[in-house]
């Protein structure tokens, strides 16, 4: 019904004419080379000091990393295209982090295979939730540097999670841990109406679609 | 499986200059589902070769309203409110869905007449979900005391100063505060500066009251203020933000 709408005297901007870089952004999105700030609520201030990094729920061991041990594991710089479902995707942005991998090496999930999600957690209360199988395998990191730079407290310092291939909503700001569990409850944007997956390439910005 | 928020096709009713650089787009939509105040739609526009773009704006409107209207600002750079301000006529049809967001809105229903105030913390067009607000606790006749504080560049920068002063003159429970940070008339007896620690320690409520705010402008001004309620002890959960940033044209 609608798919033939035409907006009357809309021309738009001039086409990215470089193809592979037009392919780089999702449907419904544009190209920008600002990094806009979004969240909630008022900015978490944690200190260095009394920040850790926890993972617990159903698993038999939990685990925990102060700002320091989380210092000396092994880290990854990253260029990755970022997709905000406020409709802005930023290319080949430079992250430095530990990978999710690396966290969670300790635990045997294959012996728990009934363990499928994670609740990530954060300063401030933010939630969202994400299928195990999309941090695992090098698609996602907990990032503290941005252009080789101390993450800002607005971009989420100290840390947050970085999960690129999903909205950006899923990359948690402010996170301190994780609770892997059993079943895919809702987080915070999820519970207010926005898709509880949140594939940029399938345009899963709101619930249904 | 929750309903998927289908693109409607509404049309331009009435189109008003608000300030130089920004109008509201007032739209009947026949296939409208009341909204929260607060909430924000998605515009999609469509060229002749396939070609789309999409934004988010907040609604203006409170939800009992007959028409949607939206607030757009003009964004030199951008390239969907250059179309909705510049282009967009009465009578054009605009493709949009919503409503969207279920975190910074606000229900009169949930309030109650002697229950915390209501602090709103404006700049720029960031004033647009708050007015939705406003409207709807006008139409409500919940008298929560509400204080809005409202940062423009100059006078005639402030989006629906006689709507608001009109509201005000009418209810003794609504404030609102201007502050013009770059050009003041003669005689303005309102604040000259942008938003700071001192402004809302002596204009905001005190944080005792448990007040619940909601702040809504450019990224720079929702951190200051955001950060300085903290400091003056309002409840980090009882505060809300909306960014307007320079992309959101």
């Amino acid at each position: 019904m609608v798919e033939k709408f035409i907006s009357r005297g809309f021309k738009g901007r001039a086409r990215e004419t470089d193809t592979t870089r037009r392919e780089r952004v999702p449907p419904g999105q544009f190209e920008t080379n600002e990094f806009p700030v979004l969240s909630a609520g008022p900015t978490p201030r944690t200190s260095l000091e009394r920040w850790d990094f926890s993972i617990y729920g159903d698993i038999t061991e939990d685990l925990k990393w102060t700002w320091n041990e989380f210092q000396q594991l092994p880290r990854e710089t990253v260029t990755v295209d970022i997709h905000c479902v406020t409709k802005w995707t930023k290319l080949d942005t430079v992250w430095t982090g530990v990978s999710v991998d690396t966290l969670l090496d300790d635990i045997d999930l294959d012996a728990q295979s009934d363990v499928g999600y994670l609740m990530a957690f954060c300063d401030g209360g933010y939630t969202t939730n994400l299928p195990l199988d999309d941090v695992r395998g090098g698609k996602a990191w907990i990032a503290f540097e941005y252009n080789r730079q101390p993450l800002a407290p607005e971009h989420g310092g100290p840390a947050r999670l970085l999960v690129p291939h999903l909205y950006f909503w899923k990359s948690a700001k402010w996170v301190r841990g994780f609770k892997l569990v059993r079943e895919n409850r809702p987080g915070f944007w999820e519970s207010a109406g926005y898709h509880n997956y949140g594939d940029p390439w399938k345009e899963q910005r709101y619930a249904g679609d | 499986m929750a309903l998927q928020l289908k693109w409607q096709i509404g049309t331009a009713v009435e189109i008003r200059q608000e300030t130089p650089s920004v109008k509201s787009l007032i739209i009947d939509l026949p296939d409208w589902t009341t909204h929260l105040a607060g909430q924000h739609v998605d515009v999609r526009l469509t060229a002749e070769d396939g070609y789309q773009a999409q934004r988010s704006y907040s609604i203006a409107s409170a939800p009992e309203d007959k028409y949607l209207m939206l607030t757009v600002e003009r964004i030199g750079d951008g390239e969907v409110s250059p179309y909705l301000t510049d282009v967009l006529e009465v009578g054009y049809q605009v493709e949009l869905r919503g409503p969207i967001g279920g975190y910074f809105v606000w229900n009169a229903a949930d309030m109650q007449d002697n229950g915390p105030p209501l602090l709103l913390v404006a700049g720029g067009s960031g004033i647009a979900p708050l007015m939705a607000m406003v409207r709807h606790r006008a139409n409500s006749n919940r008298r929560v005391p509400t204080k809005l504080l409202y940062s423009s560049r100059s006078y005639d920068d402030i989006i629906y100063r006689e709507e608001l002063d009109r509201l005000v003159a009418s209810d003794s429970s609504l404030r609102v505060l201007h502050s013009l940070t770059r050009q003041q008339p003669e005689n303005w007896i309102g604040y000259g500066r942008r938003i700071d620690r001192e402004m809302l320690a002596e204009s905001a409520w005190p944080p005792d009251e448990k007040p619940l705010a909601y702040i809504c402008g450019p990224t720079a001004l929702v951190e200051t203020v955001a950060n300085h309620l903290l400091e003056l002890g309002y409840e980090p959960e009882r505060i809300k933000t909306e960014r307007f940033g320079p992309t959101g044209g």
